[in-house]
């Protein structure tokens, strides 16, 4: 009844090529957008800062992911390796370019990660499917081996950390959690938009026509060099600015070795998890995987108190996380942005199925 | 069989649950009378650290309601803690941090999340949250300066104590520091910042002493180590200091010394990866190994025995180890004694702050922490740990204490003492330079006034 | 010692730590032949078989009692992830197989831990992780009983598997289920079957795997990871050859050896965390499908 497209003519080029060509759709995006920009008028710092900026900058590296693995077809496993060039790029450029503004700084990070995205890219011009995820492995470990081996990195601290500097833009520190929050959502929005631009233009139809089949695609005069080091570039370019805000808005003191391979599986499942080749899918994928196991943890320890044994209840919870998982897949096997696109079939017909 | 075992522990979980909800229910309109005081338990129960977590927090939890069902609390006031699991992963134990800092109208006094990553994930963020960080002889060691790190505790000890003093025990058992010249110590390490952490203060020292050193990185999880061993037997190593984490990577560690028959009685491990957990994955080959002990483990001290009694005994049941067997183990005790620090920093800040019997806050509970002493025999002897640690006290400046450890040895089946005392550095007071060097360097790079100590 | 002994110690050690390898390859390299699914809870596997097997001692069964009890657990394991995984999924894509895989592999790390606690266990086979004596008096190299072991142990598993995929109705049925299973169904290979059988087989591999490692690193939830060391073999030597497996094993294991002893020490060691994989693209580049993997040809 309210999701309806009858009665919305496209009547010039420009309308026919907008983002979102139905109404109800960008009603439903600004409302979405602006109710994220004064959610922290509502929420608390626990909220802020211990949810919502890390989701926020887990979909953006879900999302680099996604336009690699989802768009381009190429599957990768080394995007914790990524992110760890972005936030170890962050942390030099502040500490060593004079008065850089953070968002430039966030941005060369991310062309940083590109760079490195391209090296570790070339070899799936030869490579494919499972040998290349496996492949990609080995930009994951030398990239933590070598920012741990080199002290220069982290400006020879002693024990190997580096502490993120505060943010500061046009002579402001954002240091509270919700300035923070607004910095990653404005990145984060931004760059969301940039995606979903890229994946319905040029670029995006020619990842698809190389993840779809890549010998017609270069049959078809697609340069395959090209294309697929421009995925590699550009989702690492997500992910290094990923990285990077995990590091400054999110756990501000880092070492190489949090960005292991457990991340790079983690940022894995929340693509499948969440729909392979949708924007949307990033966003849900990492929401359901970043917060399904605090939901767990919070629900079983609220429920069952301390009179059951810590160690039984969070076994449960891998246990049941793990269940949710192979049960939705059975449900659902395209991914959470299946099952809202399959929700907004359904409203497009309500209340009159038939 | 497992699931049979699976089924019993399900039905006992849901049946206890049950039970408690019923309980909240009729009980709680009486309950809001005594006051209570909050403490987070961030532990890790499951993953690659189940086995240190579940001791070390089930020692925490166990002297908490041992406080509360023997002494009634704390002049009163009653302790309560929430629990989240870590996994000993920085990124979520960052969320616990966050979620556990405000329960109903009270904050959190302090933050022990027992793990270098994790404690380094927020020593930025607890002096402007009012919390303590008390990483007891783990997280970042030039944090021992009170004066550039007024929230953060490391008593009784930290790394660079420990690298020094096992140098110091080497030294001993060579018969004198003139012999170390030539000598060859390998420093076979984790490779992450906890694994390189003593390295300042080890190189140092190698230098002063001529000790030829050599630094070999074990990549996580470390469940092979054929190539590090063999280095280790190129080198002819005289002695090797173990600084790994993980009852994997210790037991490895052994297995692979003894492939290349290097002598167990030649390698030191770490407290952190010292425990009956590492030395059991290391099976028969584990004896005679050396381990450091920051707290000392068994069941003969006074008050791990009256545990014990109130809490586990005749079924009593209100214990919190899943295998009471483990009660009087390195890592129970060392569990018990941070929950021991807490408790005596609860009562100096009620004291300090005239609120005995009333809650208090971050940082009235950061004064109560300073003034931690155990100098006292007759105060130890009451709390029925003399002898579990070295008696030291806190100051304004100094945030170690000790500094202190005992040697154990391996012997098959559980851990003997075999320094004669406490034993630290060859040369403490170079260690606390080092330390408040470091700390100086800090403070300058990062723009932080030192505190003004008068001692 | 010579040095040139040395460096065949170190060759030696380091092609009998690469059957280690090889043999948790193994379980990936039957499941994905039979199914096209990488297993990535074969590490859970790994690890939950062992400490199954350490539990039933513990329990006291002996030796070879609890053997049998192990094994049997581990083709429940495998009937019940066909069933209740497999089945439902038929299908499907390869990633949306690998991620139920992923769900799979959580709850059998939980169920582990519930079923028999966090305690660390030994598990002591009789077979010494010792150097063999004679060996070290004639040469001063130090060769590990244990190694030893792994490897007869590996070359008979290998050989038998082998043995079942040429030579019997059930291997020739689970080739043709790899080819193609739709076709195969069609022609009344039993599909069903075939997979709980080699998901079965590949639980038993798990559990051999396990107690090897198990007996050198401690029965402990770090076993998990040992599929990490997997991996490089796996495509070196081809996701869908048994006896690429072995071959690319050695390879990985001697020369990782060989460049950390050697090599590493010049950057701070820790080379071999990468090395394997760098070796893999390095082979990749050359034979896209690995050293023994099949040819895939692609058509328009």
């Amino acid at each position: 009844m309210f999701y309806r497209e009858a009665g919305q003519f496209r009547t010039s080029y420009a309308q026919d090529s907008q983002i979102f060509p139905l109404r109800q759709d960008r009603i439903g995006i600004a409302i979405i957008l602006i109710a994220a920009v004064l959610l922290p008028f509502v929420a608390n710092a626990y909220w802020l800062s211990a949810i919502l900026i890390p989701w926020l900058v887990l979909s953006l590296v879900a999302l680099g992911q996604n336009i690699l693995m989802g768009y381009a077809g190429q599957l990768s496993l080394g995007s914790a390796g990524f992110m760890a060039v972005g936030a170890f790029a962050c942390y030099n450029l502040i500490l060593r370019v004079e008065g850089i503004p953070f968002v430039v700084a966030v941005a060369l990070s991310g062309v940083c990660a590109a760079l490195v995205g391209i090296v570790f890219g070339l070899p799936s011009l030869r490579i494919r499917g499972l040998y290349l995820a496996v492949a990609t492995l080995a930009s994951q470990f030398f990239i933590v081996w070598a920012l741990d081996k080199f002290p220069w990195f982290k400006n020879y601290d002693p024990a190997g950390v580096i502490t993120a500097q505060p943010i500061i833009m046009f002579g402001h520190n954002f240091a509270s959690p919700r300035e923070k929050y607004w910095v990653v959502l404005a990145i984060v929005a931004v760059l969301a938009l940039l995606a979903k631009n890229m994946a319905r233009g040029s670029v995006g139809r020619g990842w698809m026509a190389v993840r779809d089949m890549d010998v017609a695609a270069e049959a078809m005069g697609l340069s395959l060099l090209r294309t697929k080091l421009q995925a590699f570039a550009i989702s690492s370019f997500y992910c290094g600015v990923g990285g990077a805000l995990f590091a400054f808005a999110y756990l501000q003191t880092v070492e190489p070795s949090a960005f292991t391979i457990e991340l790079s599986f983690r940022i894995l499942f929340m693509v499948i998890i969440g729909g392979l080749g949708t924007i949307m899918g990033s966003f849900l994928g990492a929401g359901f995987i970043l917060l399904m196991p605090i939901f767990l943890n919070v629900f079983f320890h609220g429920v069952f108190g301390q009179s059951v044994d810590a160690g039984v209840i969070s076994a449960v919870e891998q246990v049941i996380f793990g269940v949710m998982i192979i049960t939705f897949l059975i449900y659902e096997p395209l991914g959470l942005a299946r099952v809202w696109q399959l929700t907004k079939e359904r409203l497009r017909l309500w209340p009159f199925k038939h | 069989m497992s699931s049979k075992n699976i089924l019993r522990r399900g039905l006992s979980g849901v049946a206890a649950a049950g039970a408690i909800m019923a309980a909240a229910i009729v009980s709680t309109p009486t309950m809001a009378q005594q006051p209570e005081q909050y403490f987070p338990v961030a532990s890790m129960r499951v993953g690659p650290y189940n086995a240190m977590g579940t001791g070390i927090f089930g020692g925490v939890i166990d002297y908490l309601n041992y406080v509360n069902i023997k002494h009634g609390g704390v002049n009163g006031v009653k302790l309560v803690y929430e629990e989240c699991e870590t996994e000993y992963n920085a990124a979520r134990s960052v969320e616990c941090y966050q979620r556990l800092l405000n329960r109903g109208d009270q904050k959190m006094l302090l933050w022990d999340p027992y793990g270098t990553p994790l404690a380094y994930a927020v020593i930025g963020r607890v002096a402007a949250d009012n919390v303590v960080l008390a990483q007891a002889g783990y997280g970042r060691t030039d944090a021992a300066d009170g004066r550039v790190w007024p929230w953060v505790f490391g008593a009784t000890a930290n790394y660079w104590s420990q690298i020094a003093m096992k140098l110091n025990f080497i030294q001993q058992k060579e018969g004198g520091i003139d012999k170390m010249k030539g000598k060859t110590i390998v420093h076979l390490h984790i490779d992450t910042a906890y694994g390189r952490e003593p390295l300042p203060a080890m190189r140092q020292i190698a230098k002063d002493w001529g000790v030829n050193l050599i630094e070999i990185p074990i990549a996580p999880p470390g469940l092979e180590q054929q190539s590090q061993w063999l280095q280790i037997r190129q080198a002819k190593a005289d002695w090797v200091t173990f600084w790994g984490a993980g009852a994997g990577m210790s037991g490895t560690a052994i297995t692979s010394a003894a492939r290349v028959g290097f002598p167990r009685n030649k390698i030191i491990f770490v407290t952190f990866g010292g425990a009956e957990e590492d030395m059991i994955a290391g099976g028969a080959q584990a004896k005679d190994t050396h381990v450091v002990a920051m707290v000392l483990p068994g069941k003969q001290f006074p008050l791990i025995a009256d545990i014990e009694k109130v809490l586990y005994s005749g079924g009593a049941g209100k214990g919190n180890m899943q295998n009471p067997a483990r009660v009087g183990t390195i890592y129970y005790n060392r569990g018990v004694i941070a929950a021991v620090n807490y408790v005596e920093a609860l009562r100096n800040a009620q004291r300090i702050h005239n609120k005995v019997g009333k809650p208090v806050t971050g940082a009235e509970f950061r004064d109560g922490y300073e003034a931690l002493d155990y100098t006292s025999e007759a105060r130890r002897k009451e709390l029925g740990i003399d002898g579990m640690i070295p008696p030291y006290k806190l100051t304004c400046r100094n945030h170690e204490g000790a500094g202190t450890f005992h040697m154990m040895q391996w012997d098959g089946n559980k851990f003997q003492i075999v320094s004669k005392d406490w034993l630290g550095a060859n040369d403490p007071k170079f260690i606390r330079q080092l330390i408040e060097d470091s700390a100086e360097k800090y403070a300058k790079e990062n723009n932080i006034t030192l505190r003004d100590c008068p001692n | 010692m010579p040095d040139i002994w040395f460096f065949i110690e170190v060759l030696v050690g380091g092609l009998l730590s690469g059957i280690m390898y090889s043999l948790v390859a193994l379980g990936f390299v039957l499941i994905y032949k039979a199914s096209s699914v990488f297993n990535f809870a074969q590490g859970a596997m790994v690890f939950f078989a062992v400490l199954t097997f350490v539990g039933v001692m513990e329990l006291g069964l002996p030796f070879w009692a609890a053997l049998p009890v192990a094994i049997g657990v581990m083709v429940l394991v495998g009937m019940a992830t066909e069933r209740f995984v497999l089945r439902p999924l038929v299908s499907q894509s390869e990633d949306t197989l690998l991620m139920a895989t992923i769900g799979l592999s959580f709850v059998i790390e939980g169920v582990a831990q519930l079923a028999w606690g966090v305690d660390v266990r030994n598990l002591d086979l009789g077979i010494r992780d010792e150097p063999i004596n004679w060996v070290m008096d004639k040469t001063g190299m130090l060769i590990s009983q244990l190694d030893i072991t792994a490897g007869i142990v590996a070359s008979v598993m290998v050989a038998s598997l082998a043995l079942l995929f040429s030579r019997t109705k059930v291997g020739r049925g689970l080739r043709a289920v790899a080819d193609d299973h739709t076709a195969a169904l069609s022609i009344g290979i039993p599909l069903k079957h075939i997979w709980m059988l080699v998901w079965a087989t590949a639980g038993v591999v798990a559990l051999v795997a396990g107690m090897l490692w198990g007996a050198r690193s401690g029965v402990q939830f770090a076993l998990v990871w040992v599929a990490l060391k997997a991996l490089p073999v796996l495509i070196i030597g081809g996701f869908t050859s048994v006896p690429g497996v072995i071959v690319a094993g050695l390879l990985v294991g001697a020369s990782e050896k060989v460049v950390e002893v050697y090599i590493g020490p010049k950057f701070g060691g820790g080379v071999e965390v990468w090395f394997p994989y760098v070796l893999a693209v390095l082979f990749l580049l050359v034979r896209p499908e690995g050293l023994f993997g099949e040819k895939i040809i692609r058509r328009v």
